[in-house]
């Protein structure tokens, strides 16, 4: 929080906010779907279904009103993030599995809406790709990279039938980060690898126009007022500044930064998932350096690391210092000395 | 506890066997002070070696081994350990101690020993061992230091059982396994699965975060059990 005055924005109920975020995800949630196919219609449904499940049963056993938590769309903005950061051809019971620790572990445990220490959608992705890395991988390839394109049908019968009349290697590919990283493991000429149907102009191939989709949708959160510009700025800077310097002292093994900004979910990151407004820093130098070591941290995950994408375990890497940066960023008050930390 | 100085009250009047005080060193050990879910101490073990029933149990009873003797030694000797150096004495009878069940473990459970590992030799800094022969042993008559070591053990090793059940169940789909390398080659049939054939497992149950998360979920439940109850 900075000090007074403090500028009404219009309506800021919890509800007014939500309703905002998920407008702004829907320009990327239709860029998804048009070039990784209706997976994600499933998935969607899916996720939200078990969120509104699990939050009436969880607001049950507290015995709170069920009405105003559901009806704020606070569960299903997280469930809609968490669909977005899953592979969509994946058996359904991995949803379940997903948006449990989501809704239950993460935000329920923790007391509730705005208890939360660590971003709920991230916690359901961290548990999965954990958990069950091979189907993790059930990412449908993107348009004119796969043999296939689904129907909404046989994607329903993938997630629920797990093989029906199309296998999911038909359907499914690996994604430009992974191929990246085990490729330039394997020491293949960086040319060479650039050349496969899964990477695109600047990044991965599809993704990179729902990644702009998202860049969209979070300047019109940034316009709207919903976001400030500090969290965004920072992670996307700290990707860039990272992979960057990494990119120039050894071009073969990095890839340049605009690669890791249009792959991944570094965009949706940088918007929708480090902008939560409760459990990232809430002081404006704070949002700095919590958002610039996510991105720095996002782009040594990819490097270095053994999961997919760095995104979610940045972001709950960052959560967890979130008390402690908030703690040394206090803003000074008018009238007070700059206060000098014990 | 300086105010002891080396003339160590006479233990507290020891009645019958079951006498009001013994009972409490059980109750205490095993439920109102119980290390694993109460007193969160060992819980360096706990967490590292629950990952299957046969392991957590394996474990469980050398570190109650280890404690019943550590803290039956100690009492005998409390009169004679200047106050001062206390400690070392304590962790040097401590240490002996576990040297011997790991030799032990070497020579009759071999293959359990490769696989608990480290964690045999690190019974020595466990809190919960130093913990009551500190809290407890130095203070009383020997008998009581032994019983209460044996309930504090017991109470852990239930705990690290039930913890090793959940995670082995949800990451594995079965229980028991391993218990061939207890029993020997014979009991390999023992396994009981609980999932049919292709069960891919919950690979974060048996990973670190499953522990974490398993001992989260029991300290609620005894929570809420405690809760009831009063």
């Amino acid at each position: 929080m900075t000090g007074s005055p403090h500028v009404h924005v219009g309506n800021t109920s919890v509800a007014a906010v939500m309703a905002k975020v998920m407008a702004a995800l829907i320009p990327g949630t239709i860029a998804h779907a048009w070039f990784f196919g209706p997976g994600i219609w499933v998935s969607l449904l899916l996720c939200g279904l078990f969120a509104l499940v699990l939050e009436a049963l969880l607001l049950r056993l507290r015995g709170l009103p069920l009405k105003p938590f559901l009806g704020d769309g606070s569960v299903l903005l997280t469930a809609w993030l968490l669909a977005l950061s899953l592979p969509t051809l994946a058996p359904w019971w991995l949803y379940l599995i997903g948006t449990l620790f989501a809704v239950v572990v993460a935000k329920h445990l923790y007391g509730g809406l705005g208890q939360n220490l660590f971003n709920p959608a991230m916690v359901g992705y961290a548990a999965l790709i954990i958990g069950f890395p091979a189907y993790m991988t059930l990412w449908p390839g993107p348009i004119g990279a796969v043999d296939h394109s689904l129907t909404l049908w046989e994607a329903f019968d993938l997630v629920f039938a797990g093989q029906g009349a199309v296998s999911h290697d038909a359907v499914t590919a690996a994604t430009a980060l992974d191929t990246w990283r085990t490729q330039t493991r394997l020491g293949t000429p960086v040319d060479d690898i650039l050349t496969r149907p899964m990477f695109g102009w600047i990044g991965a191939r599809g993704h990179e126009i729902v990644a702009a989709m998202y860049l969209l949708g979070g300047l019109l959160l940034l316009s709207a007022r919903v976001i400030t510009w500090h969290i965004p700025v920072a992670f996307l800077a700290g990707i860039v500044l990272t992979s960057g310097a990494l990119h120039l002292i050894d071009p073969a093994a990095h890839a340049d930064p605009l690669f890791h900004l249009f792959s991944g979910a570094a965009m949706l990151g940088a918007f929708f998932i480090a902008t939560d407004p409760v459990t990232a820093a809430s002081t404006p130098r704070g949002k700095l350096i919590y958002a610039g070591l996510a991105g720095f941290l996002v782009v040594v995950i990819r490097t270095w690391g053994a999961y997919p994408d760095g995104v979610a375990f940045a972001v709950l890497l960052m959560n967890a210092c979130v008390p402690f940066i908030d703690d040394y960023t206090h803003p000074r008050v008018f009238g007070h000395k700059r206060a000098s930390k014990p | 506890m300086s105010t002891h100085e080396g003339t160590l009250a006479p233990a507290a009047p020891t009645g019958g066997l079951w006498s009001r005080e013994t009972r409490d060193i059980v109750v205490n050990g095993l439920w109102t002070q119980n290390p694993g879910i109460v007193q969160l101490l060992g819980l360096c073990p706990l967490l590292a070696i629950s990952n299957t029933v046969v392991n957590s149990l394996s474990l469980g009873l050398a570190t109650t081994l280890v404690m019943a003797t550590a803290s039956g030694s100690v009492a005998l000797v409390r009169n004679f350990i200047p106050h001062e150096i206390r400690i070392p004495a304590f962790v040097l009878i401590i240490a002996a101690l576990v040297t011997v069940v790991q030799l032990a473990m070497n020579a009759w459970v071999h293959p359990l020993y490769l696989v608990l590992g480290v964690f045999i030799p690190l019974i020595t800094t466990n809190c919960i061992v130093l913990a009551r022969v500190e809290a407890f042993a130095s203070k009383r008559s020997t008998a009581h230091s032994i019983l209460d070591a044996t309930m504090m053990g017991l109470g852990l090793t239930a705990v690290l059982v039930v913890l090793g059940a959940m995670r082995e169940a949800v990451g594995k789909g079965t229980l028991l396994s391993g218990i061939d390398l207890v029993l020997g080659p014979s009991a390999a049939h023992w396994v009981i699965p609980l999932t049919p054939g292709d069960y891919g497992g919950f690979l974060i149950a048996v990973l670190p975060p499953g522990a974490f998360i398993g001992l989260g979920l029991l300290i609620a439940l005894r929570n809420v059990i405690q809760a009831r109850g009063a």
